[in-house]
């Protein structure tokens, strides 16, 4: 198939950035975007131009480093996938195809579709663990059960995969569906009860600190998140939050 | 240098409780004195670096993705081993143990893996403890299930998620060390070169790969924590930026390479569909536990669903062979996977492969469906079921088991496997060889350490499923942070290494070079042109089946295809700033010469082992035939300018508590 793709080039983080026309031709159907953004590449280096920046690397919609805005949506037009899953059958002949970096205060661009998404690191390091040393000699991992369906909600939640697609669709650059997966992971399990209102008081505040916006509850992150991760777990951290807030001793 | 792997000396049991009680202490006060450098965060380092900067090291870590948690080990779908014997189907230690050396096909050390078969229980424990979210029962009991090569149910899951699971678990411990100051991160930064002073591993030059610009970096000791080199075959299930950059050049510097040919070839994963494809996606073993494989018993049924004018599901029972039930009726579909890999292989060049390439066969969950449907079905209390209604009721049970893994097939075929067989054929997945460390993961380089895919020493020829996590976590968590004691006991009064030696100058000089180099050389073809053809060299020559013909083949052709790469290579842009392609061709370089070296050992092992198969030397029936009088050693490459003259050093292998034995899963 042939495409016309019109892609950000952005040569560093200070630097004005704009869109770029490349026209492609030979496109397969079974590649998956991602092939076809090498099979551009390809092309550019034998035509002398600098290839397009992005972040890869799992390839199978684990990893979470892929981005990319496809046509005005995160990961592209699929549902629960990321780019990497996203193949080219999902296009036609002729269709021209828009490849933007996901935009947000709290992600600058590194270069072309490349953005720096360390503040979500920075907000796990707030307070996403169980202060539990490594030692081993913790007791035997039967002996606290956990009734299955919290296990499942848990987990559920911990897929996450920290691309960033819920802050780059949502109108107010909110993190709270990241944050509150993580929050939530911890405050469904019997583990994470002893340090829960200093775990969702202290996320939130440096989610607050990175320039992220807040919730209004339009719930487009929910679609366009490739783990379907629930906005049912933001709810559960406004509830945490509030009840930490009115709680803490701090 | 003779190898002294330092095996301590008593009963096998109590070999580690021994060693670790004997292993020099460093005070806390003289922790703080001392430096580590831990590179890589996957399970191995993100655990390393967790600990050891809880006992009280300096730490610092560094990984080529964005975030810690973005390592390849976050991809391993389907569960962790444990001897925990929850299931009460007779597991123990010493079984955990004897199937991984078996496993293996003998070419592991005993201490080793009995140390990790120990170590294997606390691993669960430690994670529940972090809350990782484990499967579990409706009693809210942890859950098992079963895999290749052993007949105990010990695996430990999350979904088809265990890796990512696993992974966020130590990030977050890594995560907790770092917001006390204790570990300092490096994102976006990779190793280019290690730097030994006196003989001992003192730091490393990293490159940051936003700015382009060259870090020295000095520590005590260095620990790599790199994986496995999967991509040497361009086209595997590793993750794209996964190479072997930091374990080559440790092993340029003076580590010896263990075992470079024995990798482990997946059986289960999607085929290759075109020229195009940048990688290939697994579909856990786990699958195996409900699926039956099989291809048609028929040439014609076979070149008819080629042509498309058959559908599988039209096959009738006696029809289809499920040649791995027909083979290996003890373990059935849950022979180890070179076994498995190596039948499909053997069924396909036979002419029975059921894709347009001709390179696959079919894992069909119809039968499991039906059967989970009638349980599910008579648990409901449903009389006389429909056949839609069992199997509408099976599909459920199906999903909730693999959902993740059947969704992840038909966003990538756009074929629904709960509708019709999968098509799977094998792929590179992991490397059993690496970096030659001792019973304390130390390589030859004194005070350079490796740790999990990145080292040889647990799974021999062939690594059993479920392993790997296992490994990767018990050499971080519980192994290396004793271990390094030995060494950096007597690092107590050194004080800070500078950076400004001799040494680190020249260091970052041979860095500068090798990248003016490539951003010099006015070449014609791309990074990925050259990776690619290597890649086939591979895995036609060095791949499933070996022979020597196809390796002195293979190694002439390596060697002439270094030559075309440096001087045919493009690399456009600069040194300064971020430059993806200028960091391929880096990696890229090593993999050439990495390949060589495993061909060339693939030569020199006149035997069929594992995942090591050379068609000289098998059975009648087509099975590994092992010579354990001749090549019962680990066989150590050492490095003395380029692969082809690397000198050879053998550890022998000694086995008191097992007897060698034909492995046999018929």
């Amino acid at each position: 198939m042939d495409l016309t793709l019109k892609i950000w080039r952005q040569n560093g983080p200070q630097e004005k950035g704009e869109m770029k026309t490349y026209p492609i031709s030979g496109v397969e159907e079974d590649m998956s975007f991602l092939e076809m953004l090498d099979y551009l590449n390809d092309q550019l280096i034998n035509e002398g131009i600098e290839p397009v920046v992005f972040d890869h690397d799992c390839r199978e919609g684990i990893c979470g480093m892929c981005s990319l805005f496809i046509n005005g949506e995160a990961h592209g037009p699929g549902r629960k996938v990321t780019t990497c899953q996203l193949h080219m059958r999902e296009f036609k002949s002729g269709d021209t195809v828009y490849i933007e970096p996901f935009r947000a205060k709290a992600f600058p661009i590194i270069k072309d579709l490349m953005v720096d998404r360390t503040a979500f690191d920075r907000i796990q390091r707030a307070g996403g663990y169980i202060s539990v040393n490594t030692s081993g000699n913790t007791i035997d991992a039967n002996a606290i059960p956990v009734p299955k369906e919290d296990a499942d909600r848990a987990f559920d939640a911990a897929t996450c995969i920290g691309c960033g697609a819920c802050v780059a669709t949502c109108k107010n650059s909110s993190a709270m569906l990241f944050a509150s997966a993580k929050i939530s992971q911890f405050s469904l399990l019997p583990q994470g009860q002893p340090e829960a209102k200093e775990r969702v008081l202290n996320m939130v505040h440096q989610m607050d600190l990175e320039g992220f916006g807040n919730c209004t509850n339009t719930g487009a992150c929910e679609v366009e998140c490739p783990k379907g991760i629930s906005l049912e777990n933001i709810a559960r951290m406004n509830r945490d939050y509030l009840f930490a807030s009115l709680s803490s001793n701090k | 240098m003779a190898l002294d792997s330092k095996i301590p000396a008593g009963a096998l049991a109590d070999k580690w409780t021994k060693h670790k009680g004997e292993i020099p202490l460093v005070s806390p006060a003289n922790k703080r004195l001392i430096d580590v450098i831990v590179v890589g965060t996957g399970l191995a380092g993100s655990s390393a670096a967790a600990s050891l900067a809880e006992m009280g090291y300096n730490v610092k870590a560094f990984c080529f993705q964005d975030s810690p948690r973005r390592a390849h080990s976050i991809a391993a779908q389907g569960g962790i081993n444990a001897a925990k014997n929850y299931q009460n189907d007779g597991d123990s230690v010493h079984r955990l143990f004897y199937d991984t050396i078996k496993g293996g096909d003998y070419r592991s050390r005993e201490g080793n893996v009995h140390r990790l078969a120990e170590v294997s229980r606390n691993i669960i424990d430690q994670c529940v403890a972090q809350g990782v979210p484990f499967a579990r029962d409706y009693g809210g009991l942890l859950d098992n299930r079963s895999f290749g090569g052993v007949q105990v149910s010990r695996t430990f899951y999350a979904k088809g998620q265990t890796g990512q699971q696993l992974l966020l678990g130590a990030y977050s411990a890594l995560n907790r060390q770092i917001a006390k100051g204790r570990v300092k991160m490096y994102a976006r930064h990779e190793m280019q070169e290690l730097v030994v002073v006196d003989g001992k591993a003192r730091g490393i030059i990293a490159k940051n790969l936003v700015t382009g610009e060259f870090e020295r970096h000095s520590a005590h000791a260095v620990l790599l924590c790199t994986g496995g080199y999967g991509n040497v075959f361009f086209l595997s299930t590793n993750a794209m930026g996964s190479n072997v950059t930091a374990a080559w050049k440790a092993h340029r510097k003076g580590a010896y390479m263990a075992n470079p040919c024995f990798t482990q070839i997946h059986p289960t994963c999607i085929p290759v569909s075109g020229e195009n494809q940048s990688k290939l996606t697994l579909m856990s073993e786990s699958l195996r536990n409900d699926g039956r494989i099989w291809v048609p018993a028929r040439k014609e049924d076979a070149a008819a669903i080629r042509s498309g004018s058959l559908h599988p599901n039209d096959i009738s029972e006696e029809h289809r062979d499920y040649y791995l039930e027909r083979r290996y009726p003890a373990f059935g579909n849950l022979v180890p996977r070179d076994v498995a890999s190596r039948a499909a292989k053997e069924r396909c060049d036979a002419g029975f492969g059921i894709n347009k390439t001709g390179e696959a066969v079919y894992l069909d969950f119809a039968a499991a469906i039906m059967r989970y449907g009638s349980e599910e079905a008579h648990v409901k209390g449903f009389n006389n079921p429909s056949e839609s209604e069992v199997k509408a009721l099976g599909e459920k049970v199906v999903e909730g088991k693999y959902g993740n893994l059947f969704q992840m097939y038909e966003k990538i075929t756009a074929s629904n496997p709960y509708k019709e067989p999968m098509m799977i054929y094998p792929a590179v997945h992991y490397t059993m060889g690496g970096l030659w460390v001792d019973y304390n993961l130390m390589t030859t380089v004194e005070g350079c350490f490796a740790l999990g895919e990145a080292n040889f020493s647990d799974h021999g020829a062939n690594r059993l499923g479920a392993s790997a996590l296992m490994q990767g976590l018990a050499d971080g968590y519980f192994v290396a942070p004793y271990t390094v004691g030995e060494f950096l006991s007597k690092d107590i009064r050194t004080g800070k290494i500078s950076t400004d030696s001799p040494e680190f100058e020249e260091a970052e000089k041979a860095v500068r070079a090798r990248t003016d180099k490539f951003i010099n050389s006015n070449g014609t073809k791309s990074v990925d042109f050259f990776h690619k053809r290597l890649g086939k060299i591979m895995w036609n020559e060095v791949g499933m089946a070996r022979s020597e013909k196809g390796l002195k083949e293979a190694i002439a052709d390596i060697q002439a295809l270094r030559e075309e790469f440096y001087a045919d290579v493009r690399v456009l842009g600069s040194a300064h700033g971020m430059n993806p392609e200028l960091d391929k061709a880096g990696r890229v370089a090593d993999l050439i010469e990495l390949g060589e070296l495993m061909a060339k050992d693939a030569l020199e092992r006149n035997e069929s082992c594992g995942g090591h198969f050379r068609e000289e030397f098998q059975s009648a029936e087509g099975e590994a035939l092992r010579d354990d009088e001749n090549f019962a050693f680990v066989s150590a490459w050492e490095f003395t300018g380029v692969p082809a003259e690397a000198n050879l050093h053998k550890e022998e292998l000694t086995f008191e508590n097992v007897e060698l034995k034909t492995r046999s899963y018929k």
